[in-house]
């Protein structure tokens, strides 16, 4: 019934959008790119968020839930590490109603499955990976094939697909790479008055063979 | 024919007395039920035989009415001692001596009738109906019937709950999976097909299975929302199965489906897309199988300042807003938290080692002071600090009682 209403939907917006600007406009621009502060990240392909530790990779991630929430549609994040933490997302605008938490305790293949499984049935807005605190030779090791795979399940659908890891590894499978590193952390204040002020960080972002770099601040 | 049975403070004995003269019972008040006895006759005989036979079946002083309306039946058992049975024409004439009170009605046409003298049922028939109608409006022409015994009205019948439950007794005992599933499907499509025709879903499913030599096998799925797909139950099913599988050989099967109001959902246009529950729930089942129950759903935070608290959810959707676009500072959690080793200097952190990495500390912030539950065995008790280690990331280490350093996580 609901994707039947959303074909319906798509359909009068082809047919009609030009016809009628304001009533669809822009609502078509929200729905085919998801926006972040590195810009359109593509629906129906994948992404990856590449970065050390302390590079914002997790601070991207969780506005892309919250932008995603904010449509509103429905999310899904697989944490291989169980490193996801409610209170931290809640605070950047997530909304964890609307977050499907899988923690897959350390287990890099039940994530990938899940994944897969969540794809599959389709409806959600945003699919995450977060494999940012495996190992880095285990997520290399991934074979190519279960990249297409998850690239193939999400194609022609709304759903944004994004992994986060410490290095590249989906290679021509994502449609968009960014890579983050921290600049400096920024600390105001002296001595006992002294607090986190955030993270300066640059990301380089490529898409279509084309790179591009940004830099911004992470606040606290 | 009616029959109206009135003994104070006991209902249920009434009903079940009721029960085994007609199937069509309506329990007008706390003291009172009233049943259809039409046909009986042909079985007992005369209404005074009918009589005789409820009278023996009840087993209790009660009063018993029969007239050709339950209202007039109700009234005469009432106001009767013993069996009073009304023939057809002679209701009012018998009806005629009981108080009005036994009528009923609100306390303001209660009033006007004692204002006008009106003490006994015979008093307010012999009134001229014109005259009730044009000062007592609706209401007393209806109450005026019923003083007379002319009032006919259908009964308010008795429903049983609906249960929607089979039941299977199998001549060997099965041990695998598969044949059992092809009674689950059988079994569940009949369910199925029964809510269906009348007009309910189900949101829970409770199986039962009898096993050789062994306690029974219980399995109770609770659905998110209301479902009337044998195919899914099906598939939630065998999931649920897979992941728990029966001890020993099955002997019989119990299948009971609870059943509620269906789903009605309009859906909107423009909304966007979400998961079909039905879909949802089959894979939330399957990665429930991969991962544990306890690891998948929505977070909700619990109202305690003691960090990494919360309990999962189930989903739900919330309208859309605004929201600003720009990053903020996470916290990615070690769960558990890993032991460190700190140095520190004029009080603050200085150095680390950890399994995390080591390195000197070349800013920090703190110290934050959380403690809670002092009222309970959970007490906690902590000094947190944010430290930046050279070439290394940004952390939120703490001190539990003062004793032992931990890294609770790192900033992302």
């Amino acid at each position: 019934m609901t994707n039947s209403a959303a074909l319906l939907r798509e359909r009068i917006q082809v047919t009609l959008g030009t016809r009628c600007e304001p009533a669809f406009l822009s609502k078509k621009r929200l729905e085919e790119s998801l926006p972040s502060v590195v810009g359109e990240i593509p629906r129906g392909a994948l992404t990856e968020i590449a970065g050390p530790p302390s590079s914002g990779r997790t601070a991207l991630l969780h506005s892309l839930l919250a932008a995603s929430c904010a449509v509103p549609e429905f999310c899904a994040l697989l944490d291989a590490n169980d490193t996801f933490d409610p209170e931290s997302a809640a605070a950047a605008g997530v909304r964890l109603s609307q977050v499907l938490w899988v923690r897959c305790g350390g287990n890099v293949e039940s994530a990938f499955k899940a994944a897969d499984l969540l794809t599959q049935a389709g409806g959600f807005g945003l699919v995450a990976i977060d494999l940012g605190d495996s190992n880095e030779k285990r997520v290399y090791r991934i074979p190519l094939t279960i990249w297409f795979r998850l690239r193939h399940a999400v194609e022609n659908t709304r759903t944004v697909v994004v992994v986060v890891a410490r290095q590249i590894n989906a290679r021509s499978c994502s449609a968009l790479k960014i890579e983050l590193s921290r600049n400096r952390a920024l600390w105001k204040g002296r001595l006992l008055g002294c607090l986190l002020d955030g993270f300066r960080v640059t990301a380089q972002t490529v898409r279509k063979h084309q790179t591009q770099e940004r830099q911004f601040h992470i606040e606290p | 024919m009616f029959v109206c049975l009135h003994a104070p403070g006991n209902l249920p004995l009434l009903v079940e007395c009721a029960r085994h003269f007609s199937p069509l019972i309506e329990e007008t008040a706390p003291d009172a039920v009233i049943f259809d006895i039409r046909g009986l006759n042909w079985v007992f005989g005369s209404p005074e035989q009918i009589a005789h036979e409820i009278e023996q079946r009840v087993g209790i002083a009660a009063n018993l009415a029969i007239a050709c309306n339950p209202d007039a039946a109700l009234h005469a058992a009432r106001g009767f001692r013993g069996v009073t049975i009304l023939p057809l024409g002679e209701e009012a004439a018998i009806l005629a001596p009981l108080p009005l009170f036994l009528l009923g009605g609100s306390p303001e046409f209660a009033r006007i009738l004692d204002l006008w003298g009106i003490r006994t049922f015979g008093q307010f028939a012999s009134l001229p109906a014109l005259g009730v109608a044009a000062r007592l409006g609706d209401e007393g022409v209806q109450m005026q019937q019923r003083a007379r015994g002319e009032d006919d009205r259908q009964l308010r019948l008795l429903v049983d709950p609906l249960v929607f439950c089979e039941e299977r007794e199998l001549e060997d005992a099965v041990n695998l999976l598969e044949p059992l599933l092809f009674l689950f499907s059988q079994m569940l499509r009949e369910l199925c097909e029964r809510l269906r025709f009348h007009g309910r879903s189900t949101n829970e499913m409770h199986v039962r299975l009898k096993l050789e030599r062994a306690a029974d096998h219980i399995a109770t799925l609770r659905l998110p929302v209301p479902m009337l797909d044998a195919k899914v139950l099906i598939k939630l099913l065998q999931l649920e199965l897979n992941d728990r599988p029966p001890p020993a050989p099955v002997e019989r099967i119990r299948i009971e489906l609870m059943p509620v109001e269906p789903r009605s959902t309009q859906h909107g246009l423009f909304l966007p897309a979400s998961p079909e529950p039905e879909k949802l729930e089959i894979t939330l089942a399957r990665i429930r199988g991969l991962v544990g129950a306890e690891n998948i759903g929505f977070a909700e935070l619990m109202n305690t300042y003691r960090p990494d608290r919360f309990r999962l959810r189930p989903l739900k959707m919330a309208a859309p807003v605004a929201v600003p676009l720009r990053p903020k500072l996470t916290l990615r959690r070690l769960r558990p938290a890993c032991p460190a080793q700190v140095l520190c200097a004029d009080g603050k952190p200085a150095r680390i080692t950890s399994s995390q990495g080591r390195g000197q500390v070349v800013a920090s912030a703190g110290p934050w002071n959380l403690s809670g539950d002092w009222w309970s065995d959970e007490v906690w008790d902590r000094q947190s600090w944010d430290i930046e280690v050279r070439n290394g990331g940004v952390f939120q280490v703490y001190r539990e009682r003062q004793t032992d350093w931990f890294i609770a996580g790192h900033y992302d």
